[in-house]
């Protein structure tokens, strides 16, 4: 697989995160290890408090760690950077910013003239097809059209991993899959390591190099599945035995961690 | 197939609607003249006491006293709230020390308090100017920090992300996505402003609307006491305007459930 033989782009070792609640202490991560490759795109896939949106949050250093280490190009993460984008559920863009101003927030902040954001938003604004709407404000805009803003931002400061917490949970099907195949495209094309959470186990398959599958609480590796399905992927690579097999068996391992959470 | 019905008054156009609702609203000051005369003066009676005095300059007097001073009042209420809300929204110290002081005071009625505030500045401007600037504060304070603590963390987070200092963070999302919250407390301001001049002119001095319908009222003038009044409620309505103005051009972005 082109993602394991290339450099380590992220290293995740011995990651643990403990909250402190009313009720006590939640571990909500006991021990995280893995490696994420340079140009990897990678899922993770597990039950609802499982620690992945900790673990993402904690790469793009916006959770500190209770004990372990994230290193990005072998610096440790101590807060969030440019270097590491993210692309939340709730899309988080600025509502009163229009499309570009919104994609020019980043550009703006790394100190870039106002002409060469503006020229490097236009860009990415094109490359998610959103060029009639340069000039609207998020309000104006379809769910979908949001979520491709946001990529678009976290694409223009051109970070080294792109982090992505359930970003398409909240469009309908037919959105998601249309946004799932045009995020392959810009993947093949700018050549960035993805981070990609999701609970959509054919999503998880249809992007990703690997699916990590995380126990449910307190969350750790349970497996890591190597999808060996060659890109391009498309809607019909959903049918074939591979992409089934595959399917029928990181779903059987995502379950029975859904069951012992009910428990 | 059933047409669906459109209700006649649905073609009416607003500037229509509101002749009609001022046109009742002479017609009922009308009737009420009519019924009890030493009580409401007619509206001709009104007209005349504004043509008067509006001619003599003192109307203008008195509308300008009383404006100046509520627009004095809430402006300097306006920027301390703002820093006083951030401080709260901020530092919890501050703010179980201090939230609890102004939701105490908050419902105790300016009147209350006039007095005790003229023994300590006099029956001068400075008290008046003081009592209105107490009342804007507390109603402006306690809507900018619920703005400011209510701002999106997802916001702040994405900030971050994308390279955003403290500074950054609190010029371009915290600022903005409260400039909503701020505007809100801009117009309840003005209005409690408004309310509480009536209470600041209640002792002493000799202009402003309150000095004006109270002195009337000593001489039974009811034509004067109820121009007094009118005058209050359109300077409300102006002031309403302004604020509703800026909201549509400063907060045009926002979601609204209508539209």
């Amino acid at each position: 697989m082109a993602g394991n033989d290339s450099a380590v782009k992220v290293h995740i070792e011995n990651v643990v995160k403990k909250f402190n609640t009313r009720k006590g202490e939640v571990v909500a991560l006991n021990g995280a290890n893995f490696d994420i490759h340079e140009n990897e795109f990678v899922c993770v896939v597990g039950p609802s408090g499982c620690g992945k949106s900790t673990l993402l949050n904690i790469i793009g250093g916006l959770e500190e760690p209770t004990e372990g280490r994230v290193l990005v190009d072998g610096q440790e993460v101590t807060g969030p950077g440019p270097d590491r984008g993210i692309v939340f559920q709730q899309y988080a863009l600025f509502p009163w910013l229009t499309v570009l101003e919104n994609v020019k927030f980043g550009l703006k902040l790394q100190g870039k003239s106002d002409k060469e954001a503006e020229e490097i938003a236009l860009k990415y604004i094109k490359l998610v097809e959103l060029q009639d709407f340069v000039q609207s404000y998020p309000k104006e805009l379809s769910g979908g059209m949001k979520q491709r803003v946001a990529i678009a931002r976290a694409y223009a400061v051109n970070p080294k991993v792109l982090l992505m917490d359930e970003p398409f949970g909240a469009l309908d099907a037919q959105t998601r899959t249309q946004l799932q195949s045009e995020l392959l495209e810009t993947w093949e094309k700018e050549q960035k390591t993805c981070f990609f959470i999701t609970h959509d186990v054919e999503e998880a398959i249809i992007l990703a190099q690997r699916v990590i599958i995380m126990y449910a609480r307190p969350g750790r590796v349970k497996e890591i599945v190597d999808i060996d399905i060659p890109y391009p992927r498309t809607q019909e690579t959903k049918m074939t035995p591979r992409f089934l097999e595959l399917k029928n068996h990181i779903w059987s391992q995502v379950y029975q961690e859904y069951l012992s959470v009910r428990k | 197939m059933k047409e669906k019905k459109v209700p006649i008054w649905s073609k009416v156009p607003s500037w229509a609607w509101a002749l009609i609702s001022l046109a009742l609203a002479i017609a009922l000051w009308l009737a009420a003249s009519g019924t009890w005369p030493a009580v409401f003066a007619s509206p001709e009676k009104v007209l005349n006491a504004f043509i008067e005095r509006a001619q003599s300059g003192l109307l203008w007097e008195h509308v300008w006293a009383s404006v100046s001073r509520v627009l004095t009042g809430f402006g300097i209420a306006f920027v301390v709230s703002i820093p006083v809300a951030f401080l709260m929204a901020w530092y919890d110290p501050f703010r179980h020390v201090v939230e609890p002081w102004i939701q105490f005071i908050r419902n105790i009625p300016p009147l209350a308090y006039v007095f005790l505030i003229i023994a300590a500045l006099g029956i001068g401007q400075t008290s008046k100017i003081t009592v209105i600037f107490i009342a804007a504060f507390l109603v402006m304070v306690i809507t900018i920090y619920q703005g400011v603590k209510g701002v999106d963390v997802t916001l702040i987070k994405a900030a971050r992300v994308l390279g955003a200092t403290q500074k950054d963070i609190f010029f371009k999302v915290t600022i903005p996505a409260s400039t909503p919250f701020i505007l809100v407390a801009a117009r309840l301001g003005l209005s409690t402003s408004l309310t509480t001049l009536m209470a600041s002119e209640i002792v002493g001095g000799d202009k402003g609307i309150g000095m004006m319908i109270q002195q009337a009222s000593g001489y039974y003038q009811m034509d004067v006491v109820l121009l007094g009044i009118i005058m209050l409620g359109i300077i409300g309505i102006c002031f309403e305007k302004i604020v509703r103005f800026l909201e549509r051009r400063f907060t045009g972005w926002q979601e609204t459930i209508q539209q």
